[in-house]
This record gives structure tokens, C-alpha cells and sequence, in this order.
């Protein structure tokens, strides 16, 4: 019982389909969406960047104008903020920096530097620099 | 025996204008792949369907469809692995499909061609003075890279080539770095140009889906983002010493 | 009808194809060339090929002893000029392969590294770990990607040859994607579209290899040469017929039976010895050992398992480096499709239909019975393989004479007239019969995979290991039923688009032409040599069968005809296989 032909097909030109993407393609997979939400942490990143600029800058504008600026930082709800802004950045660290073994090929001579080693110098590096600007706090307080 | 619910998509489009699933009780054993189960619907129960199959043995890349919604070599997926039922199998994301599981993989050839995957030398040596010498870690270089069937699973996995279909996409970057990396080959300016463009290595976001699907662990992900540490130490060498021959 | 010009076309993108394709193309690049499979290329079965393939590189080896195993291997079938030829353009086709970038495993000191292989007295076997015909064939594809003039026709599905003036003028192919079929002209023609191992039911062959362009031929009017001789790879996996390349028992690997027995020391084969000694035990042709396969059936020493009878292949003694460097891919194989690990449990393994030895009958060029028409490749029998190929020979037999026909077609191209328009009238016939036969069918009682299973059946218990007169018989008269049964097949699709029951029905019509001409060769012939046992005349007989059966379609039943063997240097001899005792040679 054949069927009866499709108005849009031609003969020997059948049509293609093509699915369109959702806007939410994203939420199909639990890979994907820690992929979007590693690259939503980029803007907190910007954010903290640009926090950083505007303490200095206040401390520029002199000792008030920074006086204000840490008032408002100590209010509860920028607190809050600031403490997810925390998990996001190390999210997003976390994120980066385990990548970084499928990235980066090292060598020296003919000696492949083994993954686990390039994760753990990658980890170990942030590691020390952290503590360093702790230390550097720590010292000026 | 025991059966299960197997969620074919259907795409007829001299008859239709839309996919649609049917579904189809299938017998099988514990050691039948998805492929045994598709090959059943077709020798017993509907002639009409149509797919691509031919080594069953996971090497010559024909038979990547998505099997509840993750794209696999069905000669390589046991049934009993992806119970219960419904099992829903349709064709490889990411591709037109022409009829049923069937996908159009052009895009694929063409981009294929476009990052010259062959040997490129100034001068050949000639075949009197014998092999180029290649040590045999010369040739782990770039082993990894030289195992892609072309089943484009890493296509199907990959977001941004759904998205942008202009994307180069994962396998052509990897066999585009298999020969770089092979020691013979003197290409790799050449190849660059082609893939420094936006459609090339810079359009991949490392979502890193493709390195995991992919069934001979070629790892295209890692390829292109060493590809993109690559251009941008070429980048500051030419800038910074542009005497300097690449 | 939608027409196509092309100065030479090929027929299948294999190994074997895209070897020719090239040589076209470097040989003349004037020359357009078409390229037509019903596959993509990168899915041609030369993919799964193994093990390695074979040329004489090392200083102690000598093209001679490379000649002497094959025509001994071969069991003195082969014509001794085509060896002869063979073993001495295998080194330079390989070093070829090598600079167009294939990935040859190497020694610590950057040369080729070669490996034993079976029947081989001397190490001869260049491999890419065990995927060889993998990274050839990829390699042989991304290098025709570089040549302009050669045009690719992906999944067209040639169903019949043009012939007309006594000459091949092109062929009739199916775009299956669109169902449109298209008249492919050309001054030369050249068939490399592989073997037919899917007439049995179990084979480590593809689902694609139907015997397709052994049956064009074979219906155009060339004979066929050489059917009744099948190759029964010893070792394949059970129920899968995935095939254990022959590099595991070249690396080491011992078989057992269900004792633990190296069973093969009782069939003539040699001596166990713990490690791997050449032309002997292990390292036997693979006639000898899965015949011996059928002695320890019959003894009651193998095993049944689930799937049937098997041996084991023991590689454990080889460890896990060795493994893991040398063939990995038996090892991921084996975890995925039998759930063992070989580095800790022995592999079962049982004797699996893998490679025909017979085909169209060609000249040392490549060319057939019918002038323009050349062929290359396991579609072809040229013969270099005799009653029995030796492992690592095939994959080299891909280069050298994929090569040699693509310079014969492109010079016969080069001097041929274009094809005359009278051709067209013939694809045209071809189209209507297309309709006629299958898509506009209605109707039909037989379904096409039960067809095709009996026919396997047929196969199997009439052409197997062993045969004999009236089995053969009975089979002969099965094929000839099948084949009027298939005229009253099932087809449930009658659209264009991508029709893939199509193609499975022209596939089974391929089939059924290839499982006549292998069963009539088979009852012909009344002597056993080599891959081609029959219980009813169990003796090599020189006197009578030291020839080539040919097979030409007929209106019935094929023509069975003779073609005597070229010997040059090596007179008809005894095959020996470790024994102590110095092959004979002949000549200097």
C-alpha cells in the first residue's frame, strides 16, 4: 500500500532534516551543563577582576572613600554574595586547572612529563602563590 | 528469551515531512550488540529500515547512531548495558539526516580534505635511499592521533558543531595533528593557516565530550587545545622575532 | 538518464582501488578518474585487516624464498611468473606506502621492523602493531584526497558492467542516497570490489563483502577463476567470527586443545618448541591448521562451548607488555566481544571463513577476459595465491597489483575510443529492470534473510573444510532452487531514498551467482589441494588438476573450463612444514 508522495519532495531530491537546537540544548547532559557553568563563572571572574580595580582605585580617592568602600563590602548581604562569588572562583579554578593535563604536552628530551605530574605542579603552583598573598595579608595586618 | 523495547526514529521524506519513533519488540541474548537488535527489526519484523553497518568489530566507523541519546558504535554497545527499555536509537546528532538513521557525513569529507591529511614534504626522498627513519617514540608522537576510524561520534558529541556547523570539528583537528606531529612530515605551516581561521581549532570551547566518546580514545580535545597552545607560541614567535623562518 | 564521464573508473575504494586510483592519476594526470563505492572508502573491509603485510627487506631474505613460500604455501597453484613479479615490485609498493606516511611499526633503530608470519621461512612481515590494514588504508585514502583528478562517487552501488564492441564502456551505478540511477562511462574499468565471504554464515568478512564485483564480471562474461578455493582462517572468535590475527601465533601464541595439547604436532606440522620456529607448528599456512582443527573435532579433543566447538589460543606465556606493544588490538577485541582478558585467559578460537583465493581471472596487468575491464585486489585471481594465500600476502597483493592495473587502465584509456552512445540504451535496460525486479515489486513470499541464511547453510555443509561429490551436488542443485526462489522475494520498500533493502537484495543476487560458481569449481574438481579438501579424492593430483578451473555463466549451470598453471622455476613438489628437511629449489 504505497503512501501517497510528499509535497516537498522531488524525485532523487529528497529533503534533508536538520533537528533544530533548543536553547536549551544544554540541560540534555550532566557533561554540559557543568560545561556551561564553568563558563558562567568566567563572569564572576571579570567581577572579582574588576572588584580588585575598584578597591584600588578607592584607595586612590584617599582614606574616606575606601573607608566607605569597606563598609559596604561588610554589609551582610555583599557578604553573602562575596562568599558564592568564593565557590564560583574555585569552581572555576578547579575546572581549569584539571584540564590542564590534556593540554599541555610536555618534554624534556625524549622524557614525556607524565599527566599526574603536570596536574599536581599545576595545583601545587596555585597552591604556594595563595599562600603567598595570604602571607602578604597576614603581614601588612 | 528475553525482549526489549527498542524506540527507532523513522524518517521516510518521500512520504513524510517529520521523524517519528516506532517501536519494535525485539528478542535478544545476552551477548547481542544494538547492532543485532537493529539487524533483527530489519531481517524480521520491517524491511524498510534503513542504516549503515559493515565490520561489526568497532573499526570501520559506519554504525554511530545515538542510543538514548549518546552517540555510540552500536557493533560495540551491548543491549543488556543499556537497559531497561525503551532503548531509543536515532542518527548521529549534529548531521542532516537523509533517511532514518541515516546521516549525510559531506560536511565531514570535505572538512577532511581541507586540513590536507597526507604527508607534505619540500623534497621526497626517493624510494632507492629506503624508509624515512622514525624511532619508535617519533612514532607515539602522533600513534594516538593516527587511531581515528572516522565514526564522528566526537562530531555528535560535540556542542559547538550543533550549534555552528562551520566548526571544523574534533577528528579533522586530530588527524590534522596526527601529521604534524609524525616526524616525516614538514606540513605544518601549511595546515596552520587552515586552522588558525575561525572556523578552525579556535572555535572549539574545550567542552571535552568528544575525547569522551570517542571508542579508540584518539582524545581530539587534548589535540586541539596542544594545537591551540601551539598557534599562539607560533603567534609570539612571529611577533616577537619576525626574522626568525617558521 | 543522468550520465557521467570519466576516462578510467574503479570499481570499490578499497585497498586495492584507491591504489590504482593513485597510480592512474600519477601515471597520467590528464586522466579524470571515478572512483565509485557502495561504501565510503574508510569503510572498505581492507580496514580490518591485521596482521601485516608481507616484503623482503631483510639481508638474509631473498626474493627467491619469498617466491618459494607463497608457490609452496599456495600448494603449486599459483602461477610462478605472477609470484615471481610480485615478490619483486612487494618492496618498493610497501617502501611507497611508508613515505606516503603509513605508521609502520619500527625497530629502536628507525627502520621498519618486521615480523614471522605464517608459511614464511624467513621474517618478513612489515605491521602496523595489529591494524595494518587500518593504517593503510587510511593512509591510501588521505593520500588520494591530494590528486585532483580523481572524483569520488560515495555509495553508488554498481549494478551492472557495460559491454558492448567486445569492450567494458563503464557501468550502471545506484546513487543510493537518492535512488537515482546514473550511467558512468568510461574508456577502461577497473573491479576492485573485494571478496564475497559473506556466502557463509560464518566469516570474519564485513557485511559488505558480498562478492559484488566477482558477480558483475562473472554475468558480463568473464570467468571466474579458481572459486572452490576458500580460506578457513584458523583462529576466529566464536559466534562473532571476529578475526585473532595470525601476528598473535607469530609473536608466540600457542594452540591448545581441550588438554591443553599443542595439538598441532600431529598433523605433520613440526615439533612444539617454546618459542616461535618459522614454517612450522603455529606458524603453519592456515589450510593445514584449521584442517587440523577438523582432526581434533573428530577426535573428540575440542571443546563445546555455547557457540560451538573451539580450541584455545594460549598468548598468556607472551605478558602484558609484549601484548599490549604488539597486537592490542586482539587484547581490546577479546575484552570487548568475549569478556577475557588474553593477557590471563586463554582465547577461544575456532577455524572462520576469511579470504577467497579465487576470483576474476586476470593477466599479470590486471587485465580480464574482456578488453577495457581490469581487476585488482581479492576480487581478482591473478594467481599469486594459489590453492592457499599465505597471511601477509594479501595486503601487499592490494599495492602491487592495485598499482600494475591502474597503469594498464590508464594506458588502455589513453589509447581507447571514447564509449560509444549506444552504451546508453543499456543502462537504460538497466534502470526498467531495477524497477521491475525490485523497486516496483509487490508482492512475494520469500523473505530475502531467509534466503540468505539457507544459502549459507548450503555453504557451509557443502563447501566447507572438507567436501565431497555429493554434498557438493546437493548444493549445487540448493543454489539453483535459492536462485529461482529469489525471483519471488519480499520488498517492503519501495521508496528511493536511501533504500538499503535494495541494496541487500542486489547484494543476495550477488551472492547467489558467487555460491554457484564456488560449488560447480568445487564438484569439478576431483582432487584436494591446498584450501580444497574432498574426502572422495583425498589425493593432490598433478596428472589432471595441476590447472586453473574457470567458470563462465551460462544460461544454466556455469562452464567448468581448465587453464594449465605457468611454472617457471619450481617444478610441482611436496609441501613441507617442519620438518627438518631443506625445501627443494628450483632454478639457480
Amino acid at each position: 500500500m504505497a503512501k501517497a508522495l510528499n509535497a516537498s519532495y522531488r524525485r532523487y531530491h529528497p529533503k534533508w532534516h536538520r533537528e533544530r537546537v533548543p536553547i536549551f540544548w544544554w540541560v540534555r547532559s550532566a557533561s554540559y551543563i557543568k560545561f556551561m557553568c564553568r563558563e558562567l563563572t568566567s563572569l564572576f571572574v571579570a567581577y572579582a577582576a574588576g572588584l580588585l580595580l575598584v578597591q584600588v582605585w578607592a584607595l586612590g580617592q584617599g582614606a574616606a572613600a575606601h573607608a566607605r568602600l569597606l563598609n559596604w563590602l561588610s554589609h551582610p548581604a555583599v557578604v553573602t554574595g562575596h562568599v558564592v562569588l568564593l565557590a564560583t572562583l574555585l569552581f572555576h579554578t578547579v575546572t581549569w586547572l584539571n584540564l590542564t593535563p590534556q593540554a599541555l604536552v610536555l618534554r624534556l628530551g625524549r622524557w614525556r612529563v607524565p599527566k599526574a605530574v603536570v596536574w599536581v605542579g599545576h595545583y601545587a603552583v596555585w597552591l604556594v602563590l595563595s599562600l603567598v598573598i595570604v602571607w602578604l595579608f597576614v603581614g601588612v595586618a | 528469551m528475553n525482549s526489549v523495547a527498542v524506540e527507532v526514529l523513522r524518517y521516510r521524506p518521500e512520504t513524510e515531512e517529520e521523524p517519528s519513533f516506532e517501536v519494535f519488540d525485539v528478542p535478544y541474548e545476552d551477548n547481542w550488540m544494538v547492532l543485532d537488535a537493529i539487524n533483527h527489526i530489519k531481517d524480521q519484523m520491517d524491511g524498510t529500515l534503513s542504516y549503515r553497518w559493515a565490520c561489526r568489530m568497532g573499526v570501520c566507523g559506519s554504525c554511530g547512531m545515538m542510543v538514548n541519546g549518546k552517540p555510540v558504535l552500536t557493533c560495540a554497545t551491548y543491549v543488556e548495558d543499556v537497559l531497561p527499555g525503551p532503548v531509543r536509537v536515532e542518527p548521529l546528532r549534529g548531521f542532516p539526516v537523509v533517511r532514518d538513521l541515516v546521516t549525510d557525513i559531506r560536511d565531514f569529507m570535505v572538512k577532511l580534505q581541507r586540513v590536507k591529511p597526507w604527508i607534505i614534504r619540500e623534497e621526497e626522498k626517493p624510494l632507492a635511499e629506503g624508509e624515512y627513519l622514525q624511532t619508535p617514540e617519533e612514532l607515539q608522537d602522533y600513534k594516538q592521533y593516527s587511531m581515528c576510524i572516522n565514526c564522528m561520534l566526537c562530531y555528535a558529541a560535540c556542542p559547538i558543531y550543533e550549534l555552528d556547523p562551520e566548526f571544523i570539528g574534533p577528528a579533522a583537528i586530530a588527524l590534522a595533528q596526527r601529521y604534524n606531529l609524525d616526524s616525516r612530515d614538514q606540513g605544518r605551516e601549511e595546515r596552520m593557516d587552515v586552522l588558525s581561521q575561525h572556523d578552525g581549532m579556535w572555535g572549539c570551547t574545550f567542552v571535552g565530550d568528544c575525547s569522551v566518546v570517542c571508542p579508540k580514545k584518539v582524545d581530539p580535545a587534548g589535540a586541539i587545545q596542544r594545537y591551540k597552545l601551539d598557534a599562539t607560541v607560533d603567534w609570539f614567535r612571529s611577533a616577537l622575532m619576525p626574522w626568525r623562518k617558521r | 538518464m543522468h550520465t557521467v564521464n570519466h576516462d578510467v573508473l574503479l570499481i570499490g575504494g578499497g585497498g586495492a582501488g584507491l591504489r590504482a586510483a593513485i597510480a592512474v592519476a600519477e601515471t597520467n594526470p590528464g586522466l579524470s578518474v571515478a572512483v565509485a563505492s557502495k561504501v565510503y572508502p574508510m569503510r572498505s573491509h581492507t580496514v580490518s585487516a591485521e596482521g601485516g603485510a608481507a616484503a623482503v627487506i631483510r639481508p638474509e631474505d631473498s626474493l627467491d624464498e619469498h617466491a618459494y613460500d607463497t608457490i609452496s604455501g599456495g600448494d603449486w597453484l599459483c602461477d610462478q611468473d605472477a609470484v615471481e613479479m610480485f615478490v619483486r615490485e612487494a618492496p618498493e609498493e610497501m617502501l611507497r606506502m611508508e613515505h606516503w606516511g603509513c605508521p609502520w611499526s619500527r625497530k629502536p633503530d628507525g627502520t621498519i621492523a618486521t615480523r614471522p608470519f605464517g608459511g614464511m621461512k624467513t621474517e618478513r612481515t612489515w605491521f602496523a602493531a595489529d591494524k595494518t590494514g587500518f593504517h593503510m588504508l587510511h593512509t591510501l585514502f588521505q593520500t588520494t584526497l591530494k590528486y585532483p583528478p580523481i572524483s569520488r562517487y560515495d555509495e553508488w552501488f554498481v549494478t551492472r558492467l557495460l559491454v558492448e564492441d567486445g569492450r567494458c564502456q563503464g557501468a550502471v551505478a545506484v546513487e543510493l542516497a537518492t535512488g537515482e540511477v546514473h550511467t558512468i562511462l568510461a574508456r577502461s574499468v577497473i573491479m576492485c570490489a573485494g571478496g564475497g565471504g559473506k556466502v557463509y554464515p560464518f566469516t570474519t568478512n564485513a557485511n559488505i563483502k558480498t562478492g559484488d564485483g566477482m558477480a558483475l564480471a562473472y554475468r558480463a562474461g568473464a570467468p571466474l577463476k579458481d572459486m572452490e578455493f576458500v580460506q578457513y582462517h584458523p583462529t576466529g572468535l566464536p559466534f562473532t567470527g571476529i578475526l585473532v590475527t595470525e601476528a598473535a601465533r607469530a609473536e608466540g601464541g600457542w594452540l591448545v586443545n581441550k588438554d591443553g595439547y599443542r595439538y598441532l604436532q600431529d598433523y605433520d606440522l613440526g615439533t612444539p618448541e617454546p618459542r616461535p620456529v618459522l614454517r612450522s607448528m603455529e606458524l603453519g599456512p592456515r589450510d593445514r591448521l584449521s584442517q587440523a582443527f577438523v582432526g581434533e573435532l573428530k577426535k573428540g579433543r575440542t571443546v563445546e562451548t555455547r557457540y560451538g566447538h573451539v580450541v584455545y589460543l594460549d598468548v598468556r606465556r607472551l605478558g602484558q607488555r609484549v601484548i599490549d606493544e604488539k597486537i592490542p588490538f586482539v587484547r581490546e577485541l577479546c575484552l570487548k566481544y568475549e569478556k577475557i582478558d588474553p593477557v590471563k585467559d586463554m582465547i577461544p578460537v575456532r577455524p572462520v571463513v576469511h579470504y577467497m583465493m579465487g576470483g576474476i581471472h586476470t593477466d599479470l596487468q590486471g587485465a580480464t577476459s574482456i578488453p577495457g575491464l581490469f581487476a585488482a585486489g581479492e576480487v581478482a585471481c591473478v594467481s599469486i595465491n594459489g590453492a592457499n594465500r599465505l597471511g601477509s600476502n594479501s595486503l601487499t597483493e592490494l599495492l602491487v597489483f592495485g598499482a600494475r592495473a591502474g597503469k594498464a587502465a590508464a594506458r588502455y584509456a589513453a589509447g581507447a575510443p571514447a564509449p560509444s552512445r549506444s552504451v546508453l540504451a543499456q543502462g537504460l535496460q538497466e534502470e526498467a529492470r531495477l524497477q521491475k525486479q525490485f523497486l516496483g515489486k509487490r508482492g512475494g513470499r520469500e523473505r530475502m534473510a531467509d534466503l540468505r541464511k539457507e544459502m549459507q547453510d548450503t555453504m557451509e555443509a557443502s563447501a566447507g573444510l572438507y567436501r565431497d561429490g555429493a554434498t557438493l551436488k546437493a548444493g549445487t542443485e540448493k543454489v539453483q532452487e535459492l536462485k529461482e526462489r529469489f525471483c519471488d522475494v519480499v520488498m517492503e520498500d519501495p521508496s528511493l531514498t536511501f533504500n538499503t533493502e535494495l541494496q541487500t537484495v542486489l547484494e543476495l543476487e550477488n551472492l547467489l551467482d558467487v555460491a554457484e560458481s564456488v560449488l560447480h569449481s568445487a564438484l569439478a574438481r576431483r582432487e584436494s589441494r591446498g584450501a580444497h579438501q574432498r574426502t572422495d579424492f583425498p589425493e593432490r593430483d598433478d596428472q589432471d588438476y595441476l590447472a586453473h578451473s574457470l567458470a563462465y555463466a551460462t544460461a544454466e549451470v556455469p562452464r567448468i573450463d581448465y587453464l594449465p598453471v605457468t611454472i617457471t622455476r619450481w617444478p610441482a613438489g611436496e609441501r613441507v612444514y617442519g620438518r627438518a628437511a631443506a625445501p627443494e629449489k628450483g632454478g639457480k
